[in-house]
């Protein structure tokens, strides 16, 4: 017997923090960073006679979400709270929903297979606790951040399918725009319910769930370390208890965190401080009617409607913001592959460079068509453009505006052209007579010394005409 | 001493300045509260300056309405911005809230001029206000005696004449018992109708807010203040305001319903006389009164304890000794700061109760205990759905019994309990219901008598005390 004798069995739970600008259940922001505590409400720090009012848009969010994993929408669903002690939760309860969440029964294709999603909640996040000099500092500024959790059917079969799922779990989720897939930030995290049996057995064998999986390698890791610890446990005659276990990054092993009798007891009950949670057949249509067309569909459409390489596609797809910004421009006018070229390479370097969200860049899609107009009329060249649109980038500026000031505008005057063309013929009499011999590659030396004596300022495109004229016709 | 509305209509007639007001309860207080002990706190500086202000804005012909400028008091369980707030517990011992619960806003923005805060029973927990962390409160009619609880404080404030209104909250009729123990009116209005946002949850499905007065009137002027939809709770009821224009507009027509379930054995036989006179009384003024049933209240006590204490089990888990309140001095790591801070911080009945409610929810009991209560809780609200078809209003006793002694029962929790089977099923169907005087016992003790009509159905219940109020004088005996 050997680990190819037993299958894993593999079902995920993802914690996705949704991107509202305010808790879940009060109007304090869910900014990242900031001093601690600042980000709190009296709600937050669990004062007493507080009481939580529901976020709408987090309910949009769940909504589309739903959608988007083709889960059925219940709804009623109902909040619950969950019970324990400890000091980043403040009302010494969680607000979640437990008995009936607000989405159930989906499926997400995990490569070509399809996953089934066992149902989709909201809760709560809990803030958290800073061990220094000896002493354990609460920080709540975390605490009420909206939380989905997605929870799949163990229908995973490997460590790399796992991953699979993830990442095309993340993908959905940052397309339609509700979680920014940061698993380093604790954005979207994930817990994995790992078994192995024997390969053609009917029943699962005994789960540990595994935790501190924030990355996909470590996911993988783990996932492959947990299958060999269980599979050679089960061959050496033992059984698997059901535990939580811990990876360690450093080791790349999972440890033993608590055991199933030291679980707690949550003692469950339905929220009394909160109504039902009712959301309409029209409420669900409408968030239908807005969703945002999901990664796969759109790839499709920009590789067939816009012509464009599955490469570009997939880049340009992979954000939500991104791809919007792209399409903005095409529609402003800008060739379809000119667009994604500047989006592939200046665009996503300044991105890179300022590491700004795509969000917050400053220049419009309009702007962006201008300045793409201005080097086909040829009123600046490719390289003076990226200088121009860096300007744009950080300014907002108009590009007309940027190549007046820098002084980038092509000298299009034909007659000043013509006569620096016959001055540098004149300079160059002998390579002027090889060209008229046939050595016509030497086009480019002239085109380059006429650039030159114009300061970089010249219409390559245009030198390059009168050039072949003049060489011709004073032949 | 006057009524709420007749102290108001003296302002308005400028017979008399809110500062003159005040100044009264302050020295009221400050001779009488010494032997009665309602008061927990009085803010006699915060007081003075909110009648000041309020005489400024008479004089300048910008009073706010009826109670612009009226001492009143508040249960230490309701959130005042800046000064402390303990649920008469010692584990909020020195909690200064940082904002106000929006009864006590709504109070203010209405120009009332909050005089202090007053005792209870530790988290309004009890009927008697003995187990307050702080004081024992003393009923003004017999010193010996209690004035019923939770509120104690504030139905003994009012009582005492020390101001013209309190409020109160009322889980299991910890506003209906003391007003009948004080001969006061104690209204507990529907739940929802009164923002819970800033009021210490004691068990957050049936804590309601209201108010402690003198007469019918008084309590319909408070309820137009403190009532109505809040965006800081969610379960507030989004409805229109009660309308008390009906309020003298007497019985003649309706229906009043005695429940055999409630005028049944283990009734004193004064309190029972007492509430056969009242339904007499409607009688004669042309209400026709009819028997009719109940048929789960005997299920009540059990379904209402199972409910309470889960939530308040839940409710006080965030009393930990972290962020506020009480901590214990030296924990060595984080299970003795919890053991510590909460077994130094809560009382004895505070304790049971968390112990009752978490066994209630705990795995393997939960099916038997909290969702077992809560279908018994859904035939008892169908109980009254029924009995509102053919009735106007219930009809019975406050409390079973008067006023015991101060100590007679604070070691028989289930008596304790017992005291308030007529008013817990109220709660558990979020209904309406006023207590009102209602006679004495031979030896001077208060007797209430209790209304409850349907959900949102406060003008109709006030109408019908009003009716009773008018043709009697007891509310006018002071202690």
């Amino acid at each position: 017997m050997s680990r190819a004798d037993f299958q894993v069995v593999i079902g995920l739970e993802v914690h996705a923090q949704l991107l509202t600008k305010s808790k879940l259940f009060s109007g304090a922001s869910t900014q990242f960073g900031g001093e601690p505590n600042a980000n709190t409400q009296p709600l937050c720090i669990g004062f007493p006679g507080t009481l939580p009012v529901l976020n709408a848009q987090v309910v949009e969010f769940a909504i589309r979400t739903g959608l988007a994993l083709e889960c059925r929408v219940n709804q009623r669903s109902e909040w619950s709270r969950k019970h324990y002690f400890y000091p980043d939760l403040p009302k010494g309860y969680q607000i979640t929903q437990y008995e009936f969440p607000i989405c159930e029964w989906g499926t997400l294709l995990a490569g070509e297979k399809p996953i089934r999603i066992r149902r989709i909640h909201i809760e709560e996040d809990a803030g958290k606790l800073v061990h220094e000099g000896g002493r354990s500092l609460v920080d709540l500024n975390r605490a009420g951040t909206p939380l989905l959790e997605i929870v799949s059917e163990p229908d995973l079969r490997s460590a790399d399918e796992a991953v699979e799922y993830l990442k095309s779990l993340r993908e959905v989720l940052v397309a339609i725009g509700v979680n920014d897939g940061n698993l380093e930030e604790g954005s979207f995290r994930c817990d994995a319910n790992v078994s192995v049996m024997r390969i053609g057995a009917t029943e699962f064998g005994t789960r540990c769930e595994l935790k501190n999986l924030n990355s996909f390698r470590f996911i993988k890791q783990a996932v492959e370390y947990e299958t060999q610890r269980q599979v050679e446990i089960i061959e050496s005659g033992g059984t698997i208890s059901q535990e939580t276990r811990l990876f360690d990054t450093q080791r790349g092993e999972t440890r033993s965190m608590r055991s199933k009798e030291d679980a707690h007891d949550y003692r469950y009950f339905p929220e009394p401080d909160l109504p039902l949670l009712i959301v309409t057949e029209a409420q669900i249509d409408e968030v239908r009617r807005r969703m945002p067309e999901l990664p796969k569909a759109r790839r499709a459409r920009f590789t067939g409607e816009y012509k464009l390489p599955a490469y570009d596609a997939e880049v340009l797809t992979a954000d939500l913001a991104l791809a919007d910004l792209f399409e903005a421009c095409v529609k402003a006018g800008v060739e379809p592959k000119k667009a994604s070229n500047w989006f592939m390479g200046e665009i996503s370097r300044l991105l890179n460079e300022t590491k700004r969200p795509v969000r917050e860049v400053k220049f419009a899609a309009a702007q962006f068509a201008a300045l793409i107009q201005a080097i086909e009329a040829g009123t600046i060249s490719a390289n003076a453009a990226k200088e121009v649109f860096a300007d744009m980038f950080e300014t907002g500026r108009d590009a007309a505006v940027v190549i007046a000031e820098k002084g980038l505008g092509q000298v299009n005057d034909l007659g000043e052209v013509e006569k620096l063309i016959n001055e540098v013929i004149a300079a160059n009499q002998q390579s002027a007579d090889s060209y008229r011999a046939g050595k016509t590659q030497l086009i480019g030396f002239f085109v380059g010394a006429v650039m030159k004596a114009m300061k970089g300022k010249g219409n390559p495109k245009l030198i390059n005409e009168l050039l072949v004229k003049a060489l011709t016709r004073s032949g | 001493m006057s009524t709420l509305l007749e102290a108001a209509a003296a302002l308005s007639a400028k017979k008399v300045s809110s500062t003159e007001l005040t100044q009264q309860a302050l020295g009221a207080i400050e001779r009488g509260d010494g032997a009665i002990k309602a008061f927990l706190r009085v803010d006699a500086a915060g007081a003075l300056a909110a009648a000041g202000a309020a005489d400024q804005r008479r004089s300048e012909g910008r009073s706010l309405g009826p109670l612009d400028g009226i001492p009143v008091a508040l249960k230490d369980n309701i959130l005042t911005e800046g000064l402390e707030t303990t649920a008469g517990s010692k584990i909020l011992k020195g909690f200064k809230p940082p904002f106000d619960a929006t009864v006590t806003r709504r109070l203010r923005e209405a120009g009332a001029v909050i005089i202090g805060k007053t005792n209870l029973d530790e988290f309004a927990m009890g009927s008697s206000t003995e187990a307050s962390a702080f004081q024992k409160t003393h009923n003004p009619y017999d010193l010996t005696r209690t004035p019923g609880g939770s509120s104690g404080g504030s139905a003994a404030a009012v009582a005492s004449r020390f101001v013209f209104g309190a409020l109160g909250s009322d889980t299991g009729g910890s506003i209906r018992q003391p007003a009948s123990f004080t001969n006061t009116v104690g209204l507990k209005p529907t739940w929802g109708r009164v923002s819970r946002w800033g009021v210490v949850a004691f068990a957050s499905s049936l804590d309601q807010v209201g108010t402690f007065t003198r007469t019918v009137g008084d309590a319909a002027a408070m309820l137009d203040v403190i009532s109505g939809v809040d965006a800081n709770d969610s379960t507030s009821g989004d409805v229109p305001k009660s309308n008390h224009r009906e309020l003298e507009a007497g019985v003649e027509g309706l229906t009043i319903g005695l429940p055999d379930e409630y005028v049944a054995a283990g009734l004193d036989p004064e309190v029972e006389r007492a509430i056969r006179a009242v339904a007499a009384q409607y009688e004669k003024l042309g209400a026709t009164v009819k028997r009719i049933s109940l048929p789960h209240t005997k299920h009540a006590l059990a379904t209402y304890y199972v409910i309470a204490c889960s939530e308040a089990s839940s409710n006080l888990g965030r009393y930990d000794g972290v962020r506020f309140g009480h901590r214990a001095a030296a924990p060595k790591n984080l299970r003795e700061l919890y053991l510590q801070s909460r077994s130094e911080g809560f009382g004895d009945e505070v304790k049971r109760r968390i112990m009752l409610g978490t066994f209630a929810l705990s795995a393997g009991y939960y099916d038997a205990y909290y969702v077992k209560a809560q279908r018994v809780r859904t035939l008892i609200k169908r109980d009254f759905d029924e009995a509102f078809r053919s009735v106007d209003a219930v009809l019975c006793p406050t409390s079973p019994i008067p006023p015991w002694k101060l100590g007679e029962k604070l070691d028989d929790p289930l008596a304790m309990y017992l005291a308030d089977v007529l008013t817990l099923p109220t709660n558990l169907a979020g209904l309406p219901a006023v207590s009102l005087p209602a006679g004495f016992t031979s030896s001077n003790l208060p007797i209430g008598a209790q209304l409850i009509g349907p959900a949102w159905g406060e003008a109709k219940v006030l109408q019908i005390a009003r009716a009773f109020e008018r043709e009697t004088r007891f509310a006018e005996r002071a202690p």
